[in-house]
């Protein structure tokens, strides 16, 4: 037995929870938590070391988790309380979990990088094992029990052969724990797990079918009014002055002007939205805009702040150099947006010195700092509560709403709702940067790859950039912290094959186009586009099958594994590409950031040879992330990785002039509809002994390459350019 | 103020608008507390406002409230609840139809229009019925064998 656990057994470690409570009250509010009751924990330590940090053994017998990590649609509301009650033995329904309260939940950093699981859920599984481990040593003094006899399974402690057990509501009952997380702590065996790796329904489904999940679009605060933001017609553009008078007709309606923060705040949402519209202003100055057709060139071209390698293996210069068969190819991503189908919505209630800010931040502990740094409000002062917000697949204008409501309340010392317009959304979300890749590769004697280089053109992280800050307080000329960056966009720019020269560098540039942020599985959707068309422009020249080339190149056991089983999803027979013509496959494939899950990806499509339009047929994904925590959650994470690339693939390029964006609707900005959608077949290699590894983002990197590689083998046509539009298609048959 | 009698899943209730043209959706939301139906784009063209009208799947963010009195207004929140789901709500919990869930409104809404109208409806006639709904999570699949299972006939 440890220390922890030798303290534990004297039970003199349990401290009633009240007395613990720290001080300090928050701006009371009938609705401040989507998990009722939740703010009586408040004053509970948030500290990541220690079990109270993460869980609470109520006396009922219930336990809530303290997740720092948020569920944003993608299912860890089910999976992270399937690890800890897997743990705990304890059931599933009996645990509620409070997500992303910097007030309540421990920092665990953002939601993103597909780490929700991996890195969020490992430490919670580990805090649960621990609390295990306790709650088993309090049991076996009680029952006078030696702890190897006893096990805890619903909720109760109880002799493995049998007997009266102890309920852990009456070991800890309300109470804390007290100990640090145990990191050596035991896991259970993963080949006796009873409730890891089952497909349970995710507990929000039948409120948000129903209408009553509340969305932070939904949160009402008492006494709030609602603001709208108006930003200025050209990106830059200072305010002139503004004509007060032009929203005299909206009762109610006022003015907010912070230097070129423009805003309206009125007593309803539609009063708010219309003097928004009724409002007259004057601007002047800013644009200058690349425009989205000279982006290309404009990366070209530089304004470069540093070249880095990335990738140095043998000589590939020299390798390039000694073959006769080498091929060069360029390609092309453009900007995106987020799209999320609500426009971001956020409630601050900035008073007395304190900060509450209700908002479907992916990273609320952060957003808190920036906060309590914009307002001047110590950081122990404010709370940032997550509530769902309208899908989030990277930094959407989450923040610039929050940021946008906690100004004007400040301004107006009452809560204000802010809501984004479509426009609002489109127009102004941080966008998934351009990238630029020139490949050149050479084949062997052998027909294999035997040089590669990758050369890269990207937006330099933003944290140096000077227009990544929060647009409100950028107009309202504060000093703004740090940007976030675009998340780690080089990877996965080296082919995943055996190739044993190889070279890939980065050309940084200074600025982006517009401001740019993460956005899903951040660079390496691009990366893989390139890289795995390229591949296939490879195998295409050696004669070989792209199959076939692929496994050649590959000495992975899970790679190979996870490429043989997406092509037989769709019946793959090998045979070099172009094929016949008319119905075409291609597969790519993925080992995401060259160390995480193992994805393969074999799609089959009709190209039509007049119009241009592409039809995908069927898509197969074979996925490998470890051991599997909630199967048919992870296969909705595949499935809506392949339809959002798809549709990014197809359709989607930010479009923007000099002055501003100009795709600000579903008509200029389309996304994939439902005529489109294909058949899916997901085929999950379950390795229950594996750490379990990340399913937010990885399949969404091979999607481009396996449709490039099928309409390539459909009609010979080479796509190198996103979205393949019809026009683009057209053009590519020469 | 004008005051308008609505009826509303069932019920007379009435909302007070300064402005006869504020669109239903807000006037659900904001005074009747059904927020169910969500903003997505007010330009009628995402489908997560979406109510029914005397049946119709119609979009309440371009409907003006005052064009809407004496007529039957469904919203998700009139078919049914968490613990009694309408059969389409309980076929779309059924497939686990929806990953951040806020177009789902206009998916069940629309859904239920279509099975009404038609109760044989087939996954081609369900993807015809939505294509006007927008999804960006990528639910589109779990959403159409959601519809086919509220027919209660198998694929």
């Amino acid at each position: 037995m440890n220390a922890a656990l030798a303290s534990l057994a004297r039970r003199d470690f349990l401290k009633i929870a009240g007395a613990l409570v720290v001080g300090f009250s928050f701006n009371a509010n009938a609705f401040a938590q989507q998990v009722q009751g939740a703010d009586k924990s408040i004053g509970k330590t948030l500290d990541v070391t220690e079990v109270d940090g993460f869980l609470a053994v109520n006396a009922d017998g219930s336990v809530t988790i303290y997740c720092g990590k948020v569920d944003l649609g993608q299912g860890l509301r089910i999976a992270i309380p399937q690890m800890a009650a897997e743990e705990l033995g304890c059931a599933v329904d009996r645990i509620t979990m409070v997500e992303g309260d910097t007030a309540l939940t421990p920092d665990q950093g953002p939601t993103a990088g597909s780490t929700g699981i991996m890195r969020g859920g490992v430490q919670i599984r580990q805090a649960a094992a621990t609390a295990r481990e306790a709650l088993i040593g309090l049991a076996a003094e009680k029952l006078g029990k030696p702890r190897a006899e006893l096990e805890i399974v619903d909720n109760q402690v109880r002799p493995k052969s049998g007997g009266a057990g102890v309920r852990v509501g009456d070991l800890v009952g309300d109470k804390r724990f007290g100990i640090k997380v145990d990191a050596k702590a035991p896991l259970k065996d993963p080949s006796t797990y009873t409730v890891v790796g089952k497909s349970l329904p995710r507990p929000d489904v039948p409120g948000k079918v129903t209408g009553r999940h509340k969305f932070v679009h939904d949160v009402v605060v008492d006494g709030m009014l609602h603001g709208a933001v108006l930003r200025p017609p050209t990106i830059g553009g200072s305010l002139v002055d503004v004509d007060e008078a032009s929203i005299r007709a909206i009762p109610g309606a006022r003015v907010v002007r912070i230097k070129d923060f423009l805003a309206v705040v009125a007593g309803s949402e539609w009063d708010a939205m219309q003097a928004a519209r009724a409002l007259k202003a004057r601007w002047t100055g800013g644009g200058a805009l690349v425009g989205d057709a000279g982006v290309r060139a404009w990366m070209k071209a530089g304004r470069f702040e540093s070249d880095e390698s990335l990738v140095k293996k043998g000589d590939a210069k020299a390798a390039m150099a000694g073959s006769a068969r080498r091929l060069s190819a360029e390609y092309y991503w453009p900007m995106q947006s987020h799209a999320s189908m609500g426009p971001s919505c956020a409630i601050a209630d900035v008073r007395d010195g304190k900060a509450t800010i209700w908002s479907a931040s992916q990273a609320t502990h952060r957003f808190r700092m920036t906060i309590s740094r914009l307002l001047g409000i110590p950081p122990a002062g404010v709370r940032v509560i997550y509530f769902d917000g309208a899908g989030c697949y990277g930094m959407n204008g989450h923040d610039d709403a929050a940021a946008d409501a906690a100004l004007l309340s400040r301004a107006v010392g009452k809560p204000v709702r802010v809501q984004w317009t479509r426009q609002d959304e489109l127009g102004w979300d941080p966008k998934g940067p351009p990238q630029l890749l020139a490949m050149e590769g050479a084949l062997g004697d052998d027909g294999k790859i035997a040089a590669w280089r990758t050369e890269m053109w990207l937006p330099k992280a933003t944290a140096s950039l000077p227009n990544m800050p929060l647009l409100g307080p950028e107009s309202a000329g504060m000093s703004q912290t740090q940007g976030i960056t675009t998340g780690l966009i080089t990877q996965n720019g080296n082919p995943p094959y055996t190739v044993a020269h190889q070279d890939v560098v980065v050309h940084w540039l200074k600025d982006a186009p517009l401001r740019p942020s993460n956005l899903r599985a951040p660079g390496k959707i691009a990366n893989g586009f390139a890289v795995e068309s390229f591949t296939d422009e490879l195998a295409a020249a050696a004669g070989r099958d792209a199959l076939d080339f692929r496994l050649a190149g590959l000495s992975d056991p899970r790679g190979i594994e996870v490429v043989k089983r997406a092509a037989a999803l769709i019946d793959w027979r090998a045979r070099p590409s172009p094929g016949p013509g008319g119905i075409g496959r291609g597969i790519a494939y993925l080992h995401y950031k060259n160390n995480e899950t193992y994805v393969a990806m074999a799609m089959e499509v009709e190209v039509d040879r007049s119009s241009g339009a592409i039809r995908v047929r069927r898509v197969g994904c074979a996925h490998d992330c470890g051991l599997v925590i909630n199967p048919d959650g992870l296969k909705q994470q595949i499935e809506g990785q392949i339809l959002q690339t798809l549709s990014r693939t197809l359709h989607e390029e930010v479009r923007f002039d000099r002055a501003h964006v100009t795709s600000v609707d579903f008509a200029s900005y389309p996304i994939l509809r439902f005529p489109e959608v294909p058949q899916i077949a997901i085929d999950l290699v379950v390795r229950p002994m594996e750490p379990p590894l990340g399913g937010g983002e990885a399949a969404s990197t091979p999607v481009p390459a396996a449709l490039a590689n099928a309409v390539f083998d459909a009609s010979g046509a080479r796509l190198r350019t996103v979205p393949f539009t019809p026009d683009r298609v057209r053009a590519a048959f020469g | 103020m004008l005051t308008l009698a609505l009826n509303v899943n069932g019920s007379a209730r009435t909302g007070d608008v300064r402005d006869p043209a504020e669109p239903l959706l807000f006037v659900l939301r904001n005074q009747l507390g059904l927020t169910g139906p969500k903003y997505g784009c007010g330009l009628g063209q995402c489908g997560a406002c979406t109510v029914l009208i005397d049946g119709e799947a119609v979009r309440s963010c371009v409907l003006p409230v005052g064009t809407v009195q004496r007529r039957a207004i469904t919203t998700i929140e009139g078919l049914g609840t968490e613990a009694k789901p309408h059969p389409v709500q309980a076929a779309f919990i059924h497939e686990q139809a929806a990953q951040c869930g806020y177009c789902a409104n206009g998916m069940v809404m629309t859904a239920t229009a279509l099975l009404a109208k038609n109760p044989r409806a087939t996954r081609d006639d369900a993807k015809q019925a939505l294509a006007g709904n927008l999804c960006r999570c990528g639910t589109h699949q779990r959403i159409l064998d959601a519809v086919v299972r509220a027919t209660g006939v198998k694929a």
